[in-house]
């Protein structure tokens, strides 16, 4: 039985006018979270955290993808009208099975030392497209999809932490396309201990996307 | 954000690192806010572990939020104890305000319910 996708109707507001709406690239890791639904329910997660949240559309996917199980979905994002956007998608569509919170940070930072060890599902939906070092962040629209060289250069500052932040069974579920040379990140991901897979792919006009998923060994 | 996204947050401006200090950030000129939710006792057990039981304790008391001290031993079975856990944690929601380092005293301002915890370039 296929999960609809949650509704951000609320979007249109003009106070989430910097959000990033759903895209193929959202619906892709949607549809990769669908497809590992009955895993995800047997790994019985505790801790979620979403990093970069945008709209708050995966994370409101996700706790209905664990649903009837609970878990703590914790949802980050540095624009400010991100996190209020996915305090809304949150509360308009139903994910009373989870409990879910909203922090605006950079990453994990600030809970990095409590949640080291300790996540069970991570994802992230970087900024991934090909842009001038200098655009990213520039402003908070392009927060959303700047990422410099390669697409990388955000990826790259959260990479390093990510077998550390991992709870023993953990994973960690990526959006890439191809200019971010995902065969280099599973590499480097490999020599951490984790094991990755490229799960599904998909051509949307001229991006390649991919959802790489991660799994301590 | 409730009391168990709280209980996540220490202050990390750079050179902020005495453990005692930066942990828990001390709540300022809070707005609370009381939600019901349904309790899942499975859930609660589940999270247990991951609680900092005595940053947790010394929170709720600054807040007149009654919790024991300690986890009973056999917390499972314990009704009063999930009762009191349920509402501190999961029911309890910080709207406005801000959330204070004892270490280097930096100032997290919390907004509709969500926390900022981003810093300023020197601060990083």
């Amino acid at each position: 039985m296929g999960l609809s996708t949650p509704s951000t109707s609320h979007l249109s507001q003009s106070k989430y006018d910097s959000v990033y709406e759903p895209a193929e690239d959202t619906y892709l890791l949607l549809d990769a979270l669908e497809n590992d639904r009955s895993q995800i329910q047997e790994q019985a997660p505790t801790v979620c955290v979403e990093i970069g949240s945008g709209s708050g559309c995966v994370s409101a996917f996700l706790a209905q993808t664990l649903d009837p199980h609970s878990a703590l979905v914790l949802s980050t994002d540095i624009n400010p009208a991100a996190a209020l956007a996915t305090q809304e998608t949150i509360a308009s569509n139903d994910c009373s099975n989870c409990v879910s919170d909203q922090i605006r940070t950079r990453f994990t930072q600030a809970m990095d030392s409590r949640l080291r060890g300790s996540i069970d599902i991570l994802l992230f939906n970087p900024p991934y497209v090909v842009t001038p070092t200098k655009e990213i962040d520039v402003t908070s629209e392009a927060s959303a999809w700047a990422g410099g060289k390669h697409g990388r250069e955000v990826l790259d500052l959260l990479l390093p932490n990510v077998a550390h932040m991992l709870a023993p069974r953990g994973r960690f579920y990526l959006v890439v396309i191809e200019q971010n040379k995902p065969d280099d990140i599973l590499e480097l991901l490999q020599r951490d201990g984790l094991l990755g897979e490229r799960i599904l792919s998909r051509k949307a006009g001229r991006e390649h996307l991919s959802i790489l998923r991660f799994m301590k060994e | 954000m409730r009391l168990i996204t709280h209980n996540m947050l220490k202050c990390h401006v750079k050179n902020c690192t005495d453990p005692d200090k930066q942990f828990p950030l001390r709540f300022k000129d809070v707005q609370l806010e009381q939600i019901d939710a349904e309790r899942n006792d499975e859930f609660l057990v589940r999270m247990l572990p991951r609680i900092d039981w005595p940053a947790l304790s010394k929170t709720t008391k600054e807040l007149d939020i009654i919790l024991p001290e300690t986890v009973p031993g056999n917390p499972e079975n314990d009704e009063e104890f999930l009762q009191a856990l349920h509402t501190a944690i999961l029911e309890t929601h910080i709207k406005q305000g801000s959330m204070l380092c004892d270490g280097c005293g930096h100032e997290y301002k919390i907004t509709n319910g969500i926390p900022n915890m981003l810093l300023a370039e020197h601060e990083i």
